[in-house]
């Protein structure tokens, strides 16, 4: 890794829409490389690096797991030259009119997603959002020619390049959840000058935002002793200001409740604040909507943590992080495997 | 035909009232070539290249250099700033997308409260634009009054332009080209206007300067020529890709010149030059404005047609340009006084 701000650059441009992703992965084994023992794929796509611990074997392990897929579209009919669409993963309608994209048909097609005029809509269509059904996405090239180069089932992506924000803070439509796997790489990287008696499990998870199928399956066969979910939370800014917000480039946030054991909660709480690492605590009430949903539940159940990276404008090609949220995440990340003790699983308890 | 050009029109920032980094690029292209240049009060480009011989015709080719666009109107601190739309956009347009700010092309994203916390109301409303922020980051400054545009980049794909501000950056590239190859018979008077956006305001007062014989405006019009949500034929496609010029006939603000229109017909016929027929209906060009001027100017409208108009991103065949451009210039060579009377 160069810097953050490039790293994370590039691999927001590389697509890897849900079930897709099999390019991020090569990217990221090409930078996991130097800094783990052992890499390897899972059966649905998912990235394992494994980083041995220097205490004395069988060593308990810890598993850091962001996922690496992104939302996106496909084309589910093909019209006079013109591409129907769905959604994969929580798509909002609201940013679809006028977004550039890419259709990765026999070759890699910019469009853009068309908002038809009112007269050629159903009456009533045109009074808010347009619903998925009624909007298009156009190559701009001829029906024989799109038929020649785009099937029904084709991806596609936004299109649109990071924009660099004043104050290090990126913008692009994958930074949920490549924010995270640069945390974890700054952890990887973190790790190279610092003991640590536990083997770690850094996790590229596939399919998160369809149904964490990728961390479901690379936790029972990687069977961590401990897990830390790494994913993007939400950040105040417009349109976002309540409770379940938090101050963008204030730090990352560590959840509470139950998808997270609250002795890993109190762990990482006190690291913080010796640390003097700013990190807020997000309440999660019932669910985090993370992989760690899947994770707690793997085999006969897994101690799980949930950290935050506040982000804005979540599902959306313009989400923004603060690079400096993206490293204290990675140092907390690697802070807390370092202060792993060997016998931490014997002493991890529910009540004393 | 300069694509190049093309390329740096379009991706100029010149929200209508603030058109000086488009009008930087044109008065450099256009010096070399010119007569006379004036950059009048309200800062339209007015060029004027002389032909020879007697009984000239003054002919006016108008093309807008404004786009639509926004205006920074209040901050609210970390680089938040409220705005107002310049020209008409429709805010469903807004969210979600990438923008540049003032002279600098300051970078910004306009987002949207994230669709997990959204309501299904919420979800299905027109976002109101004053819940929508230019952000710039939190370290990020720009001045109240500063413009600001979508920060789309221009590119060539095949047959196609994907491009902001192709109305009328199309028009201002073609007027350079046609004043390149200008014929002597006539005097070219190019209007390089401001304001079309909100109101035809520089096109007004251009006419009134060049008094000119007839008018031309050369724009771009919307191609609504999609598929209708059940199937059936579009009855009300304005202008179809690929169908060549879109020359008017009547709109909200002109009927246009039946002398000129039947001309710009024939010079396509007898050229072999494909064109269309615009569809009458609303909408209006520069030429609304200059038709009413003085003692009344003779104007038509010829339109290049682009699809998703005053969007992020508009797409428009090269080949419709270029053909706009043949029409265009043969018009140039064959008109004589004779077509309004004045042998």
């Amino acid at each position: 890794m160069t810097d953050l701000n490039s790293f994370l650059k590039s691999l927001l441009m590389i697509p890897g829409i849900s079930g897709y992703e099999s390019q991020v992965a090569h990217f990221l084994e090409d930078h996991w490389r130097p800094y783990t023992d052992d890499l390897s794929l899972s059966r649905l796509g998912s990235l394992h690096g494994l980083k041995r611990g220097s205490g004395p074997s069988p060593r308990p392990s810890v598993m850091l797991a962001a996922h690496m897929d992104q939302i996106g579209l496909l084309v589910t009919r093909i019209e006079a030259g013109f591409l129907h669409i769905d959604a994969i993963g929580g798509m909002d309608p609201r940013i679809l009119p006028g977004q550039a994209v890419i259709v990765h048909g026999r070759q890699d097609l910019p469009g853009v997603v068309a908002m038809p005029p009112a007269r050629l809509l159903p009456s009533g269509e045109n009074d808010g959002t347009i619903s998925m059904a009624h909007l298009l996405v156009d190559v701009g090239l001829s029906p024989a020619k799109v038929a020649n180069l785009v099937q029904v089932g084709d991806l596609i992506s936004f299109g649109g390049e990071p924009v660099e924000l004043a104050g290090e803070y990126l913008c692009g439509h994958a930074v949920d959840n490549r924010a995270s796997v640069a945390a974890v790489m700054i952890c990887l990287q973190e790790l190279q000058v610092r003991s640590h008696a536990w083997d770690v499990w850094a996790l590229a998870s596939v399919q998160e935002e369809i149904n964490f199928a990728g961390a479901a399956t690379s936790a029972f066969q990687l069977r961590p002793s401990l897990a830390v979910t790494v994913d993007t939370t939400f950040a105040k800014g417009p349109g976002a200001d309540d409770w379940q917000t938090f101050p963008l480039g204030k730090g990352p946030t560590v959840g509470y409740g139950p998808n997270i054991h609250p002795a890993l909660y109190q762990r990482f709480k006190d690291l913080a604040d010796n640390l003097e690492i700013p990190c807020a605590t997000e309440f999660l009430p019932k669910s985090s909507g993370t992989d760690g949903m899947s994770i707690q539940v793997t085999a006969e159940g897994i101690p799980n943590l949930v950290l935050g990276i506040p982000i804005r404008y979540m599902h959306t090609p313009v989400e923004t992080v603060s690079l400096n949220d993206v490293r204290r995440a990675g140092r907390l990340l690697a802070e807390f495997i370092a202060s792993l003790e060997e016998d931490f699983m014997c002493n991890l308890r529910w009540e004393n | 035909m300069q694509i190049k050009l093309l390329e740096r029109l379009c991706n100029a920032c010149a929200v209508s009232g603030d058109e000086g980094e488009v009008r930087q690029i044109v008065l450099a292209e256009v010096r070399p070539h010119a007569d006379e240049v004036q950059v009048d009060a309200l800062g339209n480009v007015l060029v004027t290249r002389r032909g020879r011989g007697r009984n000239r015709l003054r002919i006016m080719l108008d093309a807008h250099m404004d786009e639509v666009g926004f205006m920074l109107v209040a901050e609210e601190g970390d680089g938040l700033y409220r705005f107002e739309l310049v020209g008409n956009i429709d805010v469903r347009y807004l969210p979600g997308k990438a923008v540049m700010v003032g002279k600098d092309h300051t970078p910004g994203v306009i987002g949207t409260g994230p669709v997990h916390l959204a309501g299904s109301d919420e979800l299905k409303r027109k976002p109101a634009l004053d819940s929508l922020r230019i952000d710039l980051g939190p370290g990020g400054r720009a001045k109240l009054g500063d413009w600001a545009t979508f920060a789309t980049q221009f590119r060539r794909v095949g047959p196609t332009l994907h491009s902001k501000a192709i109305d009328d950056r199309i028009g201002v590239a073609s007027l350079i080209e046609l004043l390149k190859t200008a014929p002597d018979h006539i005097d070219l008077l190019l209007a390089f206007s401001v304001q079309e956006e909100i109101g035809l305001r520089g096109a007004k007062v251009a006419g009134y300067r060049f008094d000119p014989d007839l008018a031309i405006a050369v724009d771009a019009t919307p191609a609504h020529d999609l598929p209708r949500y059940d199937g059936q034929e579009s009855a009300f496609y304005n202008t179809k890709l690929g169908q060549g010029p879109a020359i008017y006939v009547y709109n909200a603000s002109t009927i246009d010149d039946p002398r000129l229109v039947e001309f710009l017909r024939q010079t396509a016929e007898s050229e072999h030059i494909p064109y269309q027929v615009r569809q009458p209906g609303g909408g209006g060009t520069d030429a609304g404005a200059i038709q009413r001027g003085r003692a009344g100017i003779p104007v038509v409208s010829v339109s290049v047609p682009h699809r998703y108009s005053h969007s992020p991103v508009s797409l428009a065949y090269i080949t419709d340009w270029k053909h706009t451009l043949t029409l265009m210039h043969e018009a140039l060579m064959r008109i004589t006084p004779a077509l309004l009377g004045k042998a």
